[in-house]
């Protein structure tokens, strides 16, 4: 067992890690059982701490993050927060006291992970009165992470929107204004694996020359599943969503290089609206603890065929930057995908960046058909970008996921739109065409029917929702 | 006082938080689980579960699983020193020769760590012959697959009723199960005491059965055995039964190996080992006279029960004592039987039986009420029970107007006759959206219809210095019984809450109790408590009478003072007369027992009193349906619902929402799938985890939510005048259910029925939708 330094409600420690233990399992070996396991999968949000992160200006983000998805060895350095070190018993904080006196909680399981994910809100440094409808400011998506099985959720919200801002004696806030830890370089090599968290981009490329098997960690939402669950172990794993070459984020006239090691929720913050398509798409992937974590190279490495990223990243005609040893090298995301989880990537390789071209198309909507409204994995999802002109779809990009081993681009029906008049009669058609797109499956989320009823029904939904006001029901 | 008379300045009534919610919130509150931490050389357990869905075991090697490191011991049959059961009806082996189902624990590895457990389970080398298995109600019914008792309630003769009715209707409808994923999945915590004796801490709602079950499997009397449970992240009535073996897995550990033992399920071992809510099979046959009141019911329920009795025996007959809902059905004839499946063994659920069986009747209703040309509602309201009527078990429906109060009040308060108006203009308005609004009733018995489970036990104690310590024999699930029954004992006593304190449910302190369930904590342990806390008092005011100068029965007790009547600034302080008693050798302390009056049952016949009473509720639901998808939310609900006089009013609005909630879950979103093929996975749990099961989230709340309890509602027979409240709210959510329909069936024409399958998922919507859609308009309203 080797060990690593993490500062816990304050106090700094060194604290033995293995390659695979999570922070949850630490924090709770040292006592902090107000942390608990749920579902280990990163659904229930019983398990969620505060996280000390650099905010981009010189200061410090309190993100809210599941800890069971969090390798114990990818914070090596790190300062966490648990419920525990927000109050106590004899000095609430307000939102323990909101929850406490409103009946927020009932048999209290799950609660100490929603004050966590409540406090990460009321920390928000651009919280303003009257955003998200909500007079404090209090989006309550931020929540949607956060299963509580008792409650019915209306005391939660309640006590959600009596917070109001932090003064100037909550050591958190004021915490915002100093710099965050930086990630350090981490070389761990415990009896259960080697854990490397290299300081290089160069370092990184040669870890994986070196073991061709590694297993490389961008975000963890999905290796952390696979640990918990089905007891996954690698003898090798390579965190590299700290690399600056894998965190660029640059606009330029014909394109956005978007870097791959970003947490979702700092693009969807640094891209403010940038892309309607993607302002639509991030409150539709997973949710607020998920998407602090989780990265746009993590979810294209894995290249699961219900993704939510492809779908979107295809409509819009992205490509993936790849570094290896050999250089840099940039594939059309409709090329990328080559079998059931297999893609182009080779063994050496790591995904840097995602290109968007530009300009963009005016017509776009992401389609997401799931059991629930948030928080779930899709049965079927579609990207749309459409450029109509003088009454016509001079270009119609649609990608799918759902409906076949790998995430598809609509070929057929992009054809069958583009260079046609943009009327009911033309998208019946078409509508008709990506209904009959892919290879759907019948399985525990959606029938094979449904799921080729909803291709279709999705471009209606699409036409209609651009010819009225109607809005969309799950939005 | 009787027992449902409160003193002026009582605690009950008061709204005050949970009594742990400071805890909650700071993480300072103590699970099971969280106790392990704590420990020294704590043993981990990990089970070794069968890969089919029906299998014999032809043989079992623990040889590579002992060569892990850190593997400690491997658990089979051949260790267990008393009966191989963890049930009791003496079909649950603890370790079987036959795999019963996909998952089904043959053995248990216990290790140092939890990571060497797991590697040590997975080195267990495990033969097995597969047998041929049933895996749906559907395959139980054709190959005749059943278990237990089958049972009858009938009154009248359904013949004369079809015979007396202007129209007939028939129909089938499945009902989904329900996972109950409590936060806390199952854990349990043993260690040997001093002497042999066994200490187990569990999360379970039953810890006398647990123990009782603990002690046949260790070959131990039961009083060497204790429970303990300081709180349960959850139950539902998923800790009813489910605990005891993982409570005796631990404890067979503990005595084996000298070390405490924890065993804790992960969220895939609790979804696929643990029982659920029975799935139902219904196949009915309706009459309706020329208004639209029943004439005749004629159904067959068939439950799911899985691979062992379980409670499949009295959920089924709560089933059946609930398919008249608030309704009187003139003749009936209703058939229960338990299929037997490969699957969990399914179990007590919020409602017991109770949602399922008034979910076919509200289906019915549901359905043809476009066809006897009346709005739903108003057929409804038409098939209310009248005062004076019976239920089909014979049962007097006491106070059955408050149904009719109740309703009225809730059209009023929720303006459903506007909003009715409203709905219709907007779906004339909106070709790919429609609105739905429903109301629906709940009238559901309370009481264990098992008559011997109807009491309960209490120990309060008195210190010398004034502070009080209770105990009692129910447990906390978050439901707020320790917070109502903290209030009963500062109220019985006088005293401040802040004076009393309760101590964790243990079995050495109060014996033989009932499952906290069947909503009944409050009515049964408050009745024990309330019972100690008045011995104590009279014993009291014998002291006080004496210092007083006036008779024992003049003396007043309350808010810590103590005062003759009349008078209340002649009296001493409760410390003072705490202290004095004491010194005059009086008892402090009393030891409460409560049985419910007035129940008599015949399971056999399905005829008696089984219930103490009736709690009622309404609700009103608006939903919006996207006719692209199914997808859809809640606009709105209204609920009005009775608890008697509320113990604790901010605690009863929680059970009320939070049961609304749940039950919107089972209806709308949370679906069970098995792998039902022919494949190597079969009888396999799909959804066997979060991210495959969904439970409702905030985004499910409905965006208006206005919950009211009924007023002037006291309950006599009842402490304080309340009512019980953890199970009728759930199936207040069935007015959803309804809207879902109607917002489908404004996609098509009017005048048909509009079949909806259950779970509504947007899938499920989307082709009761598209159906309509696609229907032509009916020739002929009516059958």
């Amino acid at each position: 067992m080797q060990r690593v330094n993490l500062t816990v409600n304050g106090q700094p420690g060194e604290v033995p890690a293995g390659a695979h233990t999570n922070l949850l399992n630490h924090l709770r070996a040292q006592g902090l059982t107000g942390c608990k396991e749920g579902c280990a999968e990163g659904e229930c949000g019983a398990c969620a701490v505060l996280i000390a992160r650099d905010d981009g200006q010189g200061g410090t983000r309190w993100d809210s993050v599941n800890a069971c998805l969090v390798t114990l060895a990818a914070v090596d350095g790190a300062q966490v927060v648990t419920a525990e070190g927000l109050g106590s018993p004899a000095a609430l904080h307000p939102a323990q006291r909101e929850l406490a006196v409103r009946g927020g909680s009932q048999c209290g399981y799950c609660t100490p992970g929603f004050v966590v994910s409540m406090a990460a809100e009321y920390l928000r440094p651009d919280r303003v009165d009257g955003q998200h409808g909500a007079a404090n400011g209090f989006d309550l998506h931020s929540l949607s992470g956060n299963l509580c099985r008792c409650t019915g959720y209306r005391p939660i919200a309640d006590a959600a929107y009596a917070l109001g801002t932090p003064d100037a004696a909550d050591p958190l806030a004021a915490r915002r204004d100093q710099p965050a830890p930086s990630p350090r370089p981490t070389a761990l090599n415990a009896p259960d694996g080697e854990f490397h968290r290299p300081a290089t981009l160069a370092d990184a490329l040669n870890l994986l020359a070196a073991h061709p098997d590694a297993k490389v960690l961008s975000g963890g939402t999905d290796w952390g599943v696979e640990v918990n669950l089905r007891h996954a172990r690698a003898a090798v794993t390579v965190a590299v969503d700290h690399l600056p070459e894998l965190r660029v984020f640059e606009e330029r006239a014909d394109s956005l290089l978007l870097g791959a090691g970003h947490s979702l929720s700092e693009l969807e913050r640094r891209l403010d609206g940038r892309v309607p398509l993607l302002a639509g798409w991030f409150p539709q992937f997973a949710s607020r603890l998920i998407r602090n974590s989780a990265t746009l190279g993590g979810n294209l490495g894995t290249a699961s065929p219900i993704g939510d990223s492809p779908p979107a990243l295809l409509a819009l005609d992205a490509s993936v930057r790849l570094v290896g040893p050999d250089g840099a090298r940039e594939v059309p995301l409709a090329d990328y995908f080559t079998g059931y989880r297999q893609t182009v990537r080779q063994p050496g390789e790591l995904i840097a960046a995602v290109r968007i071209p530009l300009p963009l198309s005016p017509l776009t909507a992401f389609h997401k058909i799931a059991k629930r409204r948030f928080d779930d994995i899709s049965s079927v999802a579609v990207g749309y970008a459409l450029d109509v002109r003088g009454g016509v779809v001079t270009r119609a990009r649609i990608g799918l996921g759902g409906v076949a081993a790998t995430p598809l681009r609509a070929h057929d029906t992009e054809a069958a739109l583009e260079g046609q008049p943009w009327t009911e009669a033309t998208v019946r058609a078409a509508a008709r065409l990506l209904g009959q797109t892919g290879t759907p499956l019948s399985d525990h989320r959606a029938s094979a029917a449904y799921r080729a009823a909803m291709l279709e029904q999705s471009l209606l939904k699409l036409w209609f929702e651009s010819q009225s006001a109607e809005q969309e029901v799950g939005a | 006082m009787s027992l449902h008379e409160r003193p002026s300045a009582a605690s009950v009534g008061e709204a005050i938080p949970h009594e742990s919610a400071a805890l909650h919130v700071t993480g300072h509150a103590l699970y099971t689980d969280d106790l392990g931490v704590r420990l020294q050389n704590l043993l981990h357990a990990w089970p070794v579960g069968s890969p089919h869905a029906h299998a014999r075991v032809t043989g079992l090697d623990t040889g590579a699983a002992l060569a892990v490191p850190g593997v400690v011991r491997v658990l089979t049959a051949a260790d267990v020193p008393g009966v191989n059961d963890a049930g009791v009806k003496g079909d649950e082996p603890l370790f079987p020769t036959v795999a019963m189902y996909h998952g089904h624990p043959v053995a248990w590895v216990l290790a140092d760590s939890e990571d060497a457990a797991r590697l040590g389970a997975a080195a267990v080398q495990v033969g097995y012959e597969p047998l041929p298995s049933v895996i749906t109600v559907r395959e139980a019914i054709a190959a005749e697959a059943f278990q237990g008792a089958q049972s009858t309630l009938a009154r009248g003769d359904v013949t004369v009723g079809f015979e007396q009715a202007a129209h007939v209707f028939t129909g089938e409808f499945d009902i989904g199960g329900q996972e109950h994923f409590y936060l806390e999945t199952n854990a349990a915590l043993a260690h040997v005491d001093e002497a042999g004796q066994v200490f187990i801490q569990s999360s379970t709602q039953h810890p006398t059965e647990t123990q009782e079950i603990t002690a046949h499997v260790l070959g131990l009397p039961s009083s060497a055995v204790t429970v303990q449970c300081l709180r349960m992240g959850g139950g539902f009535g998923g800790k009813e039964m489910q605990p005891h073996g993982y409570a005796a897995v631990a404890a067979l550990g503990a005595t084996l190996t000298g070390r405490p033992v924890r065993l804790r399920l992960n969220r895939t071992l609790d979804m696929t080992q643990t029982g659920k809510r029975h799935p139902f099979h219904a196949a009915w046959k309706a009459g309706f006279d020329a208004d639209g009141r029943f004439t005749a019911l004629e159904v067959t329920l068939t439950s799911d029960g899985g691979w062992s009795l379980d409670l499949s025996e009295p959920v089924m007959a709560r089933a059946l004592c609930h398919l008249d809902n608030a309704y009187f059905i003139p003749h009936v004839h209703a058939r229960g039987r338990i299929a037997r499946t490969n699957k969990t063994s399914q179990t007590a659920f919020r409602g017991f039986g109770g949602p399922q069986g008034m979910l076919v009747t509200e289906d019915i209703l549901g359905r043809v009420a476009p066809l006897l040309g009346l709005d739903a509602h108003e057929l409804r309201q038409r098939n209310f029970y009248q005062p004076g009527e019976a239920t089909p078990y014979g049962q007097p429906v006491r106070h059955a107007e408050r149904m009719h109060d109740l309703w009225a009040q809730l059209l009023e308060r929720s303006d459903f006759r506007e909003r009715q108006a409203e709905v219709a203009s907007f779906n004339a308005a909106h070709p790919h959206r429609k609105r739905g609004l429903s109301v629906t009733p709940v009238k559901f018995g309370i009481s264990f219809n098992f008559t011997a489970y109807n009491q309960a036990g209490a120990l309060v104690h008195v210190y010398k210095d004034g502070s009080v310590l209770i105990n009692h024999g129910g447990t906390e699930m978050g439901q707020g019984l320790h917070t109502k029954m903290m209030q009963v004992a500062a109220t019985a006593l006088g005293v401040p809450l802040s004076s009393v304190r309760l101590a964790p449910t243990r079995t050495d302190k109060v014996p033989n109790t009932s499952a906290t369930a069947a909503s009944s904590g409050a009515d049964l342990n408050g009745g024990a408590v309330k019972d100690a806390c008045d011995q104590i008092r009279a014993n009291l005011a014998a002291v006080a009478a004496g210092t007083l100068g006036v008779h024992p029965d003049d003396v007043r007790f309350e808010a810590g003072r103590v005062f003759p009547l009349g008078h209340p600034e002649r009296g001493l302080d409760w410390k003072t007369l705490v202290h004095d008693a004491y010194h005059l050798r009086t008892q402090l302390w009393a030891a409460g027992f409560y049985r419910t009056p007035g129940l008599h049952w015949d399971r056999v016949a399905m005829q008696g009193e089984p219930f103490k009473y009736f709690s009622y509720g309404a609700s009103v639901t608006e939903v919006e349906v996207d006719g692209f998808t199914g997808a859809y939310r809640v606009r709105r609900a209204d609920l009005l619902h009775d608890v008697g006089d509320s113990l604790s009013p901010l605690i009863d609005l929680g059970q009320v929402e939070g049961g609304y909630v749940q039950g919107l879950g089972w209806l709308t979103l949370e679906e069970l799938r098995w792998d039902e093929s022919d494949g190597p996975n079969r009888g396999r749990l799909q959804t066997q985890s979060a991210s495959t099961y969904k439970l409702p989230s905030f985004s499910e709340l409905p965006e208006q939510f206005n919950v009211g309890l009924l007023e002037r509602a006291t309950e006599s027979g009842v402490v304080y005048g309340s009512k019980a409240v953890g199970e009728p709210p759930l199936m207040l959510a069935i007015s959803a259910r309804e809207a879902l329909r109607e917002a489908c069936a404004a996609f098509g024409p009017p005048g048909r029925i509009t079949p909806l399958n259950s779970p509504a998922t947007p899938e499920a919507v989307y082709w009761a939708l598209d159906a309509a859609r696609t229907a032509r308009p009916a020739e002929v309203p009516g059958d």
